[in-house]
């Protein structure tokens, strides 16, 4: 499957990973501050055969991910960085939004080639522009279906990045 | 008609009521889709969370607009978040009853808020009592024999 940028081979493999997955499902990170999203998210993703971490704010995700404060000692440390294929979070959050998070993941030379798909109630033309200006794989509404996710799926295997 | 039969008509009635009459949309439809044998419980579970949250964001939302000096950005932050977990569960009358609450905060109308906030309250129990008599009639057709996958 041939997927990549110029700049960036292993947005090919995290890619890959995610749609040919082996003995290995692909692992998502659910970020969204209401409960009732983050337990309807899991179970769609789960219906689709992805393993699920959920967080429920931005730095809770960045620590998931290792790209928390303290971990900034730990550069060198690469046993905690997280195989995750594919963060999908909310927009609207208290402190950190979801827009806020997507920058600090595409800031790391880790997570940067992982893909970022932003989920948003409110259909916002600039606030969209601005996440996929940003680096962000696609916008979703919510709530979310099973339809979405299937969507998200072939978005992913599809796209050139 | 035997007895799980009879269950299994009322309690479609029940749900094709409660969508007609705008308490649940396709969105409720969507959340019973997802349950299956690994997570036989899911909407109730789902439904039970709402409820919970439900009731802080109220008493939140009913405290704020107590405050001498009313905080109607945080106000508004309360219905926001209440009117996306409506919608996620498919509670359209409740996500409805949000816009114009969302309106009054923007206008700083504080009696408009009281208002709203009222009805929502008032909508929240009349969707409980409904759901749980849903509930309560699916319990009773698997009590009685009915097959669970009847119930999609």
């Amino acid at each position: 499957m041939a997927i990549s940028t110029p700049s960036s081979a292993s947005s090919g493999s995290s890619m890959a990973a995610l749609m040919e997955n082996g003995d290995q499902l692909p692992h998502v990170l659910a970020v969204d501050d209401s409960v009732i999203d983050r337990k309807l998210i899991e179970k769609l993703l789960k219906n689709s055969s992805c393993k699920v971490t959920t967080a429920e704010n931005g730095p809770r995700a960045l620590e998931f991910l290792g790209l928390g404060d303290h971990d900034r000692h730990n550069s060198l440390e690469k046993g905690n960085v997280s195989k995750v294929n594919l963060i999908i979070t909310d927009y609207c959050m208290p402190g950190m939004t979801g827009y806020d998070l997507l920058k600090k993941i595409k800031e790391s030379s880790v997570m940067r080639e992982v893909p970022v798909v932003i989920m948003s109630s409110e259909n916002v033309p600039t606030r969209i522009s601005k996440c996929l200006e940003e680096g962000a794989q696609m916008f979703m509404l919510k709530p979310l279906k099973q339809s979405d996710i299937k969507r998200l799926k072939c978005h992913l295997m599809n796209s050139g990045n | 008609m035997d007895a799980a039969s009879q269950l299994l008509k009322q309690w479609s009635d029940h749900l094709q009521r409660l969508c007609q009459e705008g308490f649940l949309d396709d969105q409720f439809l969507q959340l019973k889709q997802l349950q299956d044998e690994d997570n036989p419980k899911f909407v109730v579970e789902v439904v039970s969370l709402f409820f919970d949250d439900s009731e802080k964001l109220l008493s939140n939302m009913a405290k704020a607009l107590e405050e001498k000096v009313v905080d109607f950005k945080q106000v508004d932050a309360y219905v926001h978040q209440f009117k996306g977990s409506s919608a996620s569960i498919g509670a359209l009358r409740l996500k409805n009853g949000c816009i114009n609450f969302r309106n009054y905060c923007e206008t700083q109308n504080k009696e408009g808020c009281l208002r709203c906030l009222q009805q929502l309250k008032q909508e929240c129990y009349v969707l409980k009592d409904n759901l749980k008599a849903l509930f309560m009639l699916e319990q009773q057709y698997v009590a009685a024999g009915g097959s669970i996958s009847k119930l999609s």
